[in-house]
């Protein structure tokens, strides 16, 4: 059994057809990446995948470890194991980042019906993922997300995939707004997650983030459709000539 | 904090489990109010003239501002006329004598404190609380009386302070909130059966939190609590108040007031989490809380804070108060007001600076939701001698859903050009993407709002005792649910 099955996915927001008929299929253990322009669909599939209601799934199905997708609500996806990078994580005052992560946890190990975790378990565990992203500490004591610079977000979305370990990670332009180094560390904690039980989708329309994440298969998404896809080399292509030519050469053999 | 979580989500799987009626014998008088029934409760209360006297000048001042139909009307609530000949005005469990341990309290009254989750029996009290216990109008027990004794701390009801500490009730009573101070407050004072004294000797650090539960059982019994405390020179007292009532149809009027007195040095930190019934879903019954609370800082160097938690009442009506009459003074107010389906709430505070170098912070954290609405009010004023005042005030409004409201009515003046003031406000909503966030990481909605109320109002918590911070906690998740679909 495929971890994710995508079946001619038809999706709209406020009335416009976004989606037009996506075919995806992603096993345990891949890293797939979803490339394309501005405006192609990329942001909704990955909205789509995580459960957000304001996207209207008119046609198509997705399973996700053979259970019906579009049945869960947004917890019960992540608490089976979807998990998704904000593009733009939000701020919440007032609520500590370690309080929070903590609760989300053991929110997904009791619907597993496993056993919370108390902080004396949690600590050391927790310690070692911040190592790993190289953060510090003290952002920890701080409120969720607030007053992060843009890249600090970014790594907190990877240190609570990290933490919460998830089948399925979506990173929606995880890439976007990191400078050379954080997007070296970011790479870095993605790669360590990388394992024969985990797949993940790697949002992007930059080849750069793939240099450092690199990917089984690589996925073109040209206006609502997946027009183009292959391995890690047709990243190497778009990079040099860009999206357009995609639209218009006959398709190749597919991944 | 986790299994915090998980209480807060029992908790919210629940009606208002609190709605439940002891079914005690009861002394009651009939319905109405004149100048005999003044007489009456005072002499049941076997009251020394002076009080007599006092009662029936307020009784007096309050009959002819309801002749003139002085009754406040610029709150921005809206509810039908009350009319106060059709309230008891004293219902008191009926009791053979004096007790002298808590095995001699009735064993229903006892039972229904348990289902209230106030641990009556010392060993189960929480560590250093002592509690005055309020049953309808009269105090049926009082705890670690002893140690506070040895302390020099007088903490008891209201009538034994009037027998057994009559001039210190006499010389302070009315000196904070006097009869004329407004119609709630006339009639509190005309009527008031009971409530909590305390008074804290020169110098004397009080050994533990003392706490009030108050509860209203009888069917349409106004209860009209009065409270008075007294830190002297050097005192320090914190003092908790929490409340909750049984489920009750018909509207029942709760009109209280609350005097604090800091001399020299002293400082009172006074703690509210109030949780009356608020009525059900089509806004029907309910708690109408008109409550004067008032602090005079007396001497130098005082302080007083003031902190509520306001999730219950069908309606509430108050603002707690601090007078900075002594140079140098502090008054705090930090108050977390939640309504939820048709809810409404009127409250604030006052900081009249009148020392040298008064310095006051306010910070008001409201949240609607449901057709809740909810009114900050408050007034900052800075009178000619008080060079060197400073205020600071932060008001804050969370919106969820859009059929409830949030307002905000600041009132400012200044007459010292030395006076420095702040104010910020802000007005949000829970953001679905905020929501959208919290639930991505595996969160219910509703763990997920309480979490995020929680955040907002964590400015206010942490001013307020460890184990009313949690109880906080519980009952903005209970008074929430429901709130988000």
């Amino acid at each position: 059994m495929s971890l994710l099955e995508i079946k001619n996915l038809h999706v709209t927001v406020d009335g416009n057809e976004i989606l037009k008929g996506i075919d995806l299929t992603v096993n345990a253990g891949e890293v797939h990446s979803i490339m394309g322009p501005n405006g192609s669909g990329k942001s909704t599939l990955a909205q789509v995948l995580a459960r957000r209601d304001a996207y209207h799934v008119t046609e198509g199905s997705i399973l996700f470890e053979g259970k019906d997708l579009l049945e869960m609500k947004p917890e019960e996806a992540a608490c089976e194991g979807m998990f998704l990078a904000f593009q733009y994580p939000v701020e919440i005052p007032g609520i500590g980042n370690t309080y929070f992560l903590r609760s989300a946890l053991n929110a997904q190990r009791k619907y597993r019906g496993e056993e919370e975790m108390d902080a004396m378990d949690f600590l050391p565990m927790f310690r070692e993922k911040l190592k790993l992203l190289e953060m510090d500490d003290k952002l920890m004591n701080r409120s969720l997300n607030e007053g992060f610079s843009g890249g600090e977000k970014k790594r907190n979305e990877i240190l609570q995939m990290a933490v919460l370990e998830p089948k399925l990670a979506i990173l929606d332009e995880t890439d976007s707004g990191l400078d050379i180094d954080a997007l070296r560390i970011v790479a870095q904690g993605v790669n360590s997650l990388r394992s024969p039980e985990r797949a993940m989708l790697v949002v992007t329309h930059y080849q750069r983030l793939l240099n450092y994440i690199v990917p089984d298969f690589v996925h073109v998404l040209v206006d609502g459709r997946i027009v183009r896809s292959g391995g890690k080399e047709l990243a190497l292509e778009l990079e040099e000539r860009g999206y357009s030519w995609t639209e218009h050469e006959p398709v190749g053999a597919r991944a | 904090m986790s299994t915090d979580m998980n209480v807060v989500h029992e908790m919210a799987a629940k009606d208002y489990e609190w709605g439940f009626v002891t079914d005690i014998e009861e002394d009651r008088i009939p319905r109405g109010l004149g100048e005999d029934v003044i007489r009456l409760i005072s002499a049941k209360k076997q009251e020394p003239e002076f009080m007599l006297e006092w009662r029936l000048n307020a009784y007096r001042y309050w009959a002819s501002q309801a002749k003139a139909d002085a009754e406040p009307k610029w709150a921005n609530v809206t509810f039908p006329p009350i009319d106060y000949q059709g309230i008891t005005y004293y219902s008191a469990p009926k009791q053979k004598k004096t007790l002298n341990s808590l095995d001699e309290v009735d064993p229903e009254i006892l039972r229904t404190y348990e289902k209230l989750g106030i641990p009556l029996a010392e060993q189960k009290l929480l560590a250093n609380v002592a509690v005055d216990a309020v049953f309808d109008s009269v105090s049926v027990a009082t705890t670690f009386k002893a140690k506070l004794a040895e302390a020099g701390v007088i903490f008891c009801s209201f009538s034994e302070a009037v027998q057994k500490h009559p001039d210190l009730v006499r010389k302070y009573l009315g000196s904070v909130v006097p009869h004329t101070d407004n119609f709630y407050a006339a009639l509190n004072a005309a009527v008031f059966s009971d409530g909590s004294f305390v008074y804290v000797p020169k110098g004397v650090r009080c050994p533990m939190e003392l706490s009030t539960y108050f509860r209203i059982n009888a069917a349409e019994t106004g209860q009209f609590e009065r409270t008075l405390i007294v830190a002297d020179e050097g005192a320090y007292v914190s003092y908790l108040e929490g409340c909750t009532a049984p489920m009750r149809d018909e509207n029942q009027l709760h009109a209280a007031v609350v005097e604090l007195v800091a001399l020299d040095n002293a400082q009172i930190r006074y703690s509210t989490v109030q949780n009356w019934y608020p009525g059900d879903k089509n806004g029907k019954g309910g708690i109408y809380n008109f409550v004067t609370k008032r602090g005079k800082c007396l001497g130098r160097n005082s302080k007083i804070s003031w902190t509520q938690v306001e999730t219950g009442s069908a309606i509430t009506w108050k603002y707690p108060s601090c007078i900075l009459q002594g140079d140098n003074s502090v008054g705090e107010f930090y108050s977390v007001a939640l309504t939820n389906n048709y809810q409404q709430a009127d409250t604030g505070t006052k900081m009249i600076h009148l020392g040298k170098n008064t310095k006051s912070t306010i910070v008001s954290k409201g949240i609607s939701a449901g057709h809740g609405q909810n009114t900050y009010r408050g007034m900052v004023k800075i009178m000619k001698g008080a060079t060197g005042a400073r205020n600071y005030t932060q008001c804050d409004s969370l919106l969820i859903g859009d059929k409830c409201g949030a307002h905000t009515f600041p009132y400012i003046e200044v007459k010292n050009a030395s006076a420095r003031m702040e104010h910020e406000a802000a007005t949000s909503k829970i953001g679905e993407d905020q929501l959208f966030y919290l639930q991505q990481r595996g969160l219910k909605t509703e763990d997920a709002v309480s979490m995020i109320v929680n955040g907002f109002c964590k400015q206010v918590f942490k001013e307020l005792p460890m184990e009313f911070a949690v109880e906080a906690q519980k009952l903005l998740a209970v008074s929430l649910e429901g709130s988000v679909g």
